[in-house]
Order: C-alpha cells, then sequence, then structure tokens
C-alpha cells in the first residue's frame, strides 16, 4: 500500500466524523450543544480510564487529577496567548492552533503525570494500588490548591470558550480509535494478559512493568485532553471541578459499561450523562442516586453492561465484527 | 521547648483519635481483607447520632454526667448496628467476589451515607414532593399529607453543619510554663486510652478475640475448626464501628462542629495511620495513629498549616513505596 | 558441575544456587547443566524444592547464592521477562492461562515475547503492523497445530477441558522461541493414556524444536520413561543425579521417600549422614503426587 494509502485508511475514522461533527455544530442549538459537548467529554474520560482499569486490570481511582493536569495546562496557555495572534492567520485559525498546542501541552504535561503515578504503583497490587492512584490524586488537588500562580482555591477564570462539537467530537473519537486499536492489536493484547494474569505474562516474555508505565502514562493524556476540553467550554478552571467524587463519577462509568469493554464504556457514559441531563432539578440526589446505583450494581451484576467483551462484536465480520476472528463474543 | 510539648500533647490527642478510627480499619482488613472504606463515614454517623441522642435527652439546656454517659451509650450502640447492618448488606453477598468488587461497593456505602446525610429532612423532601406532585395537577389525599407532616424534621441534617452541645464545662489549665491542657483533653485521653486496653483485651485474651485473630489468619480453615465465621465477622465490624463512634464523641467535645463530610478527611488519614503500622495489626493500627497524630501536629506547627492534610498522603505514598507491608505486618509472598 | 559432558557449550548453566526465606533454606547448592536437546527430569517430594529451583532460574525469585546462565550468560537478578528472551521458558504447576483470552490469543502473546514497540505502529494502522500481526497470528496458529489444538483457536481458554489447558499452556511456552523449556508437573490430573500422549509430545518437541527440556514430575514412569537424566531434591538438597535406572536404586533416594525404616526392614544399609526425612506418601515406585 502506498504513503498515501495507509494515511488515508489511519485517519479515515478522523475523516468519516468530521463533517458529521461540522454539521452537527451548526445545526444544534446552546443548550443540545453543551449536553453534547458533556457527553463527549465522559465518553473520553470512561475510555482512557477504561484502558487502565479495564485492559490492564489496574484499578486506579485517581482519574481526576490527571484531568485537572491537562485542564490547568491548557487553561494557563490558552489565558497567556489570548490577545496573541499568529501573522499571516486569520483570528479563528490562529485560536484554533494555539488551541490545539495547548491541549496537546496539556496531554503531555498529562502523560508525565501519569509516569510520576504509574513509575510507584507498580509494585502495588489491587487495594493498595487504588489507595495510591486516590492518594495521589488528592495530593495534586491539594498541591493545585495552595499554588498562587495556579489561581489557588478560587483557580482561573474568564477562559476561551474555543471547545466546540468539532473539537469534542475529534477528541472522542480520537481517544476510541486510540483504544480500539490498541485492543486489537498484539501490543495491546500485552495489557490484557497482564490483567489476565501478571505472574503467566511476565514468564512469557512480557514486559509488565513497562506496558502498565504506558498503560497509565496513555491514560492521563487522554484524560489531559478530556479536560482541557471541558474547562473551554465551560470558561473556569477551579480545584474542586477535581475532586475524588470526579473520579469516582469516571469509575462508576467504566464499572457500569463494563471493564474491558470500550463500547460498554461510551454507552454507559452516554446513559449517565442524559440521566443527569434529565436529573436536573434533583441534583442533591444525584450522588445518592450515582451511589445505590453502584452498590446495586456491585451486588447484581458486577461485570457491568458488556463485561470484557464489545457490543460491535456482534456485527456481521464485514462491519468489523470479530466474532470468528479470535474473540468469542 | 514549650511550643514542643504543646505540639507533642496536642498530637497525642491527636493520634489516639486516628488509631481508635484505625483500628476499626485494621480489624475489618484482618478478617475480610478488605478496605472498608465507608468506615470515615460510621465515624461521621456516631458524631450525629450523640447529637440526635443528646437533642433528644435536653443536654444543651441541662447538662449532666448521667446524661453523658446516655449520649455515649446511645450513639454507640447506634454506631454499633450500622456497622452491622452494612456488613450484612452490602459486604456479606460479595464474600466470594473479587475483592475490587467489595471495594468497589464500600466506596459506594461510603457516598451514600454521606450524600446521604446532606439529603433536605425528610419532612421537606416530602413537602417538596407534595409541591411537585401538586404541580402536576395530581391530587394528594388528605391521609398522606398528614404522613408527610410526620416524618422527621431533623433528619437527614442537610449539609449545613450543627454544633455538639458541651456535655460538661469546659476548663483550661496552662501547666509546664506555657502549655495549654483543657480537662476534653484529659477525659479524651483517658477515654481512648480505656477503650484501647479493652481492645487489647479482648483481642489477645478472649475467645472471641482469638477466634477474630484465626480469621484473620485464614478464613476458610478457621471455619472448618467450628469457628462462626459469618458471626465473628459481624462482631469485628460492630466493635470497629463503636469505636469510630467514641472516637467521634470524643472529638466533638473539643471540636463541636459537625457536617456530613466531616468524617471523609479523619477516615483517609485514620486508613495512612492503619497501612503504616501495618494493616491486620492492632497494635499496628494503635501506633500507627500516634504517629500520624505528632507528624501531622509537628509538620503543621513547624511549617505551615495548609500541609495539615497533605502530610498524611505523603506518608501513605511514602510507606506503599518504601514499606508496604507496615511497621508490624507481614509480608505476604505469592505463591507461584 | 554435574552431567554428561558430551561437549557444546551448555544452554542451561545453574550454578550453586541457594534459595533462602527468612530463616527458611528452601533450595541449596542447586547445580545443574544442561546441553541443547537434553531431557533431564527433576524429581522429589513435596516441599523438596522443585518449583522453587524453577522459580530460581526463570526470574521468579533472584537466586540468593549462586549464579543462573542462559547460553553463557548471567541471568541471575534479571527480571523474568527477560530471561524468557533469553531463552527459558516454563509453564506452571497450576495451569496459569489468560482465562479470558481465546486459545489463539493465549499464543500470539508467547509469539510478540521481547519486543515492546510498536503500540504507535498499532495506533498508526501501518502496513508493517499489519504484516507483523499475520506473521505472529499464523505462528501461533503453527503452535496449536503442534500441540492439537487447531480446532480450539477460537475458543475461550477457560472453557478448556484440563488436558487440553495443560497443552496450551505448553503450545504458549513453547511459542516465545525457547532454547530451554521447564514444565511444572505437565501430567498433574492426567489419567494414563493421555500421560502416555504427553511423553510422546515431549519427546516429539524435543526432536522437531532440539530445545532442551526440564521436567519436574511426580509421576516417575513418565519421569522415568521420558528423561535422560534426573535429578533428586530433597530438602532442598540435590540427593541423587544420573540415569534413571541409577537414581530408582539408589538408596538416599529411596529413603527420602519411604523412611529409613523402609530401608532397615531390608537390611539395606541406611547412608550416613542422611538426615532423618519425614516419609513421603508414594515412593519412587508408585505414582503418588
Amino acid at each position: 500500500m502506498t504513503r498515501g494509502g495507509f494515511l488515508l485508511r489511519s485517519l479515515a475514522p478522523f475523516l468519516v466524523a468530521l463533517p458529521i461533527l461540522w454539521l452537527a455544530q451548526r445545526s444544534a442549538p446552546a443548550d443540545v450543544t453543551i449536553v453534547l459537548i458533556s457527553l463527549g467529554v465522559n465518553v473520553i474520560l470512561a475510555v482512557s480510564l477504561n484502558v487502565v482499569n479495564g485492559f490492564a486490570g489496574q484499578f486506579s481511582i485517581g482519574h481526576a487529577a490527571f484531568m485537572a493536569v491537562g485542564a490547568y495546562t491548557a487553561a494557563e496557555i490558552t489565558v497567556a496567548l489570548r490577545e496573541v495572534q499568529i501573522a499571516g492567520l486569520p483570528v479563528e485559525m490562529s485560536d484554533a492552533v494555539v488551541f490545539a498546542a495547548a491541549l496537546g501541552a496539556g496531554m503531555l504535561l498529562a502523560a508525565v503525570a501519569g509516569l510520576i503515578v504509574g513509575v510507584p504503583s507498580l509494585r502495588l497490587r489491587g487495594d493498595y494500588l487504588a489507595m495510591v492512584t486516590l492518594g495521589f490524586g488528592e495530593i495534586i488537588r491539594v498541591v493545585i490548591e495552595n499554588t498562587k500562580f495556579l489561581g489557588g482555591a478560587t483557580g482561573i477564570s474568564g477562559l476561551p470558550p474555543y471547545t466546540t462539537i468539532v473539537w469534542t467530537g475529534l477528541g472522542v473519537v480520537a481517544t476510541v480509535v486510540m483504544a480500539r486499536r490498541l485492543e486489537a492489536s498484539t501490543q495491546g493484547r500485552a495489557l490484557l494478559a497482564i490483567r489476565e494474569d501478571e505472574v503467566a505474562a511476565e514468564a512469557m516474555g512480557v514486559d509488565t512493568v513497562g506496558w502498565k508505565v504506558r498503560a497509565f502514562v496513555i491514560s492521563a493524556a487522554f484524560a489531559g485532553l478530556a479536560g482541557g476540553l471541558l474547562v473551554h467550554k465551560i470558561q473556569i478552571c477551579t480545584p474542586r471541578m477535581f475532586t475524588f467524587v470526579k473520579s469516582m463519577e469516571v469509575v462508576v462509568m467504566v464499572v457500569l459499561g463494563g471493564m474491558g469493554s470500550i463500547s460498554g464504556s461510551i454507552v454507559a457514559a452516554t446513559v449517565l450523562t442524559l440521566a443527569l441531563e434529565w436529573l436536573r432539578g434533583l441534583d442533591q440526589y444525584r450522588m445518592v442516586i450515582y451511589s445505590l446505583l453502584l452498590i446495586v450494581l456491585m451486588l447484581t451484576r458486577p461485570e457491568g453492561l458488556f463485561g470484557t467483551r464489545e457490543a460491535w462484536d456482534l456485527l456481521p465480520r464485514w462491519l468489523g465484527g470479530r466474532r470468528a476472528d479470535g474473540r468469542a463474543p | 521547648m514549650t511550643e514542643l510539648l504543646q505540639h507533642l500533647v496536642n498530637g497525642t490527642s491527636l493520634g489516639t483519635i486516628y488509631a481508635l478510627i484505625a483500628l476499626g480499619y485494621t480489624m475489618v482488613y484482618g478478617v475480610l481483607k478488605l478496605i472498608n472504606f465507608a468506615h470515615g463515614d460510621v465515624y461521621m454517623v456516631g458524631a450525629f447520632a450523640g447529637y440526635y441522642v443528646a437533642s433528644a435527652l435536653g443536654v444543651q439546656e441541662r447538662p449532666t454526667l448521667g446524661k453523658a454517659v446516655l449520649v455515649f451509650v446511645g450513639a454507640m450502640a447506634i454506631t454499633g448496628l450500622l456497622g452491622f447492618l452494612i456488613e450484612r448488606l452490602a459486604y456479606r453477598p460479595l464474600r466470594a467476589r473479587p475483592r475490587l468488587t467489595a471495594l468497589i461497593t464500600a466506596i459506594g456505602v461510603s457516598f451514600l451515607l454521606e450524600y446521604g446525610f446532606q439529603l433536605p429532612s425528610f419532612r421537606t423532601q416530602a413537602a417538596n414532593l407534595e409541591g411537585a406532585l401538586r404541580g402536576w395537577g395530581v391530587a394528594v389525599p388528605a391521609w398522606l399529607s398528614a404522613l408527610f407532616a410526620r416524618l422527621p424534621a431533623e433528619f437527614p441534617p442537610g449539609p449545613t453543619p450543627r454544633f455538639f452541645p458541651e456535655p460538661f464545662e469546659r476548663v483550661d489549665w496552662t501547666v509546664l510554663g506555657g502549655v495549654h491542657v483543657s480537662n476534653y483533653d484529659v477525659v479524651s485521653l483517658l477515654v481512648a486510652i480505656g477503650f484501647m486496653v479493652a481492645l487489647q483485651l479482648i483481642v489477645f485474651r478472649t475467645r472471641f478475640g482469638t477466634a477474630m485473630r484465626a480469621v484473620s489468619f485464614d478464613a476458610r480453615t478457621a471455619g472448618l475448626m467450628g469457628i462462626p465465621v459469618n458471626r465473628i465477622i459481624s462482631g469485628t465490624f460492630v466493635l470497629g464501628s463503636v469505636l469510630a463512634g467514641v472516637a467521634a464523641l470524643l472529638v466533638a467535645g473539643s471540636r463541636p462542629r459537625i457536617d456530613p463530610i466531616m468524617g471523609l478527611m479523619p477516615g483517609l488519614k485514620a486508613f495512612v495511620a492503619a497501612v503504616f503500622g501495618g494493616i491486620g495489626s492492632v497494635p499496628g493500627a494503635m501506633v500507627g495513629g500516634l504517629a500520624l497524630g505528632l507528624g501531622e501536629e509537628m509538620v503543621a506547627g513547624y511549617t505551615s498549616s495548609s500541609f495539615r492534610d497533605g502530610i498524611a498522603f505523603a506518608m501513605l505514598i511514602l510507606v506503599l513505596l518504601v514499606r508496604p507491608e507496615g511497621l508490624f505486618g507481614r509480608v505476604t509472598v505469592e505463591k507461584v | 558441575m554435574s552431567g554428561p559432558a558430551t561437549g557444546g557449550v551448555p544452554v542451561l548453566e545453574v550454578r550453586k544456587v541457594s534459595m533462602r526465606f527468612g530463616g527458611l533454606r528452601a533450595l541449596a547448592d542447586f547445580d545443574l547443566s544442561m546441553l541443547p536437546g537434553e531431557l533431564v527430569g527433576l524429581i522429589g517430594p513435596n516441599g523438596a524444592g522443585k518449583t522453587t529451583a524453577f522459580n530460581a532460574i526463570t526470574g521468579v525469585y533472584a537466586p540468593t547464592e549462586g549464579d543462573v546462565l542462559v547460553a553463557g550468560e548471567r541471568v541471575n537478578g534479571m527480571r523474568p521477562h527477560r530471561i524468557c528472551v533469553r531463552g527459558v521458558s516454563r509453564t506452571f504447576q497450576n495451569v496459569r492461562l489468560f482465562r479470558e483470552l481465546t486459545a489463539l490469543d493465549n499464543v500470539r502473546i508467547a509469539c510478540h515475547a521481547g519486543s515492546h514497540t510498536g503500540f504507535l505502529a498499532a495506533w498508526w494502522l501501518t502496513p508493517g503492523h499489519f504484516a507483523e500481526e499475520g506473521r505472529i497470528t499464523r505462528r501461533a496458529e503453527e503452535f496449536l497445530e503442534v500441540l492439537s489444538l487447531s480446532h480450539r483457536r477460537d475458543e475461550l481458554s477457560r472453557n478448556l477441558p484440563y488436558g487440553e489447558q495443560r497443552r496450551l499452556e505448553i503450545a504458549r511456552a513453547l511459542a516465545t522461541g525457547p532454547k530451554v523449556l521447564c514444565l511444572d508437573e505437565p501430567a498433574a490430573g492426567t489419567n494414563a493414556s493421555e500421560k502416555g500422549a504427553l511423553m510422546e509430545l515431549i519427546r516429539r518437541i524435543r526432536d522437531q524444536f532440539g530445545i532442551a527440556i526440564l521436567v519436574i514430575e511426580h509421576d516417575m514412569r513418565l519421569v522415568m520413561g521420558v528423561s535422560e537424566r534426573v535429578l533428586v531434591l530433597d530438602h532442598g538438597v540435590t540427593i541423587a543425579h544420573g540415569r534413571p535406572e541409577e537414581v530408582r536404586r539408589d538408596p538416599k533416594v529411596i529413603e527420602a521417600y519411604l523412611g529409613d525404616a523402609y530401608l532397615e526392614e531390608r537390611h539395606i544399609a541406611v547412608p550416613a549422614g542422611a538426615e532423618a526425612s519425614a516419609a513421603a506418601p508414594g515412593g519412587p515406585e508408585g505414582g503418588g503426587a
């Protein structure tokens, strides 16, 4: 296949999605837009967390911290460069470039945070790992709250509203494509092996330490993307947006959808985001309902909606179903 | 020098509280290998239980020693019952499942307590419901209205903090040339130590305690040896929850402000203390609690108090990196 | 160093390896040298230290003392995955498959042993990525074929019958391309006819792939039938080493399994300096596990 050919195949999902997103952006009224963007952000969060919790089987409950790192990084950059216009480009394009750079920087720093959290956590299993990720999550938040130049407890406000349906949608496509291609590759299967039996995986030549770190880093980077997108819609960035409660909301989505199932995470994120919208008037009941949902779920169907399977495996093979291709439904 | 002594006094006082809560974590982990995330919230419920009992007895207007004791006992009973119910309804059905399932459930229970207590009172909720129904044109029968009006007006307490009434008058002394100690501190310390000694006796000198330790070593074999494992586990939960309730009451004396999320931080910190001492080890929890209390006071006192909360987390990460099994914990090697 | 001196570079050398856990010495001065294509058996009563020896060789534990060399390179202290890449592979006493994955996936993961580049290639769907995937799939299918498991290709490994699970574990271990294959009780839980097939399989693997095979087993018929040499461990100490016929008649070995009373009754001299070891049920003639 030619160079151009493989690039086309690689970028196909983005090219297909772009016109759809653009149409949606032009036609959606403001209140629908914000719901769609919330939905997109939650899907990115759920799918990215699934890489660590579902694929690699490492229980991480500090995801909101990586969101925060990405959000604050992007916010600092866009606020600093707000007045700047790149020579030779119209304003919208210049803003888009700045935004892309800001998001990218956010993802990069979030990835570094993922590295810092991932490396020490490697020796730990199960509950201990969960506790360390929780601890790190809280430390990052406490540090942000106490740092003057990050705005302390009041945070950064007045962010330019760069996030649109198109940006969010591209982020969702990127995340889902990343996860899907990872899951379907032999390299990604190393993560599954680690989840299934770490000792055996190690004995079969899988660098478990290296892969667990990679999982953390990848997952954190995309959480950073979600953070950057979110704060540039609501135009404010405070530490209270990224507490342990937020992390648990993402965990609920992943568990509800089934740890290890990308389609499960997407469905669960959608269901929960929309349910949240409908329950606007009952905001005080939201967390109570969440917690009851968690408890009932764990007592009745802990594997969630799809377990480790994918909804699209039920499709016929030519659409991507994998029934006959080495993964039984 | 007096500053150091003051910090030592405060740190010990704080440490005994952490120790009491940490004991609950460690005992439950010992028998169930589960981190009972909801434990900090049991502590919170203990505070509110004491508050409600005190209100019912009229402690605010006329405090007496008898009433104080009743408040104590009442709160202990309520927290014990809560612990029993949580284990029975949320954890026991998951005994055979992977521990992560139980951990998630524990987090769910924790949130349920925290946010459930932040709901407006049942009477207010019912009134809201009535108003909404009327708004949709649904007729509300009179008997239902009457029922709604009789629901508790004070429970759930809602997010605004309440203030625990003083059970007895506070007296402050200044000793050793500058160190401030109050009678609350002394009582708190004595009571805490008393309970810890009692716990030591229970764990190491009674049949229940021996059974508890047997279950923590190998639950299945203990069961085969005739130990009623379920009852022992229930008992362990009750014991740990009672201690948390006691801790809450002791704190409420000197820090009377109580609210539904007051358990989050102490719960997390006590957990760190338990891990530091070696989770599963009773003496470890006591030592860990004291270490954390003293450490927190020292750092907050000599550097900046805004880092107070961060100390616990830093300690947690340090322990898990350097010696995950804690001070008194045993290293378990996975058999390949 | 023990072993027949038939020349050539040993593919595996274990020199005076000891394993200590706290105060307990699970393995003492373990010596072993294997040439390519050798079939060596490792036997001993329960708790003798056989699996510990495996774990020390494959890197699950770092030897407290001594050295492990694979094809001349020191590997003690390396993490298991790096030792695997250097040519040592194993199966486990309690089958440790990737349960929620298919048989094919179990083997495919092993095929990829050692390379950890390339998730970027997976993301970009490069032609190289597809070629690699195809290569790995074909290779995995071949190993399934060798172990007669092709019909189970897409089956979840946890659904396979026990005997097939054990074979799958062997297929997976082979897929890493080892120079030395360590089989930990491959016949456990299998019946007599399956054992015969297993013996055939082990020889066939050695003949086809030319790898050295080290087998822990309790089934004496299998070990004696398959091995060219046998090592006997008891309480971590190597008490005998030689050809199967010699070892089974060695009084120290008999004593380890049946106790000194057995020897005395038959007026066989109790070996001097031998520890009074607790008799394990079953002996060199039996098949007890």
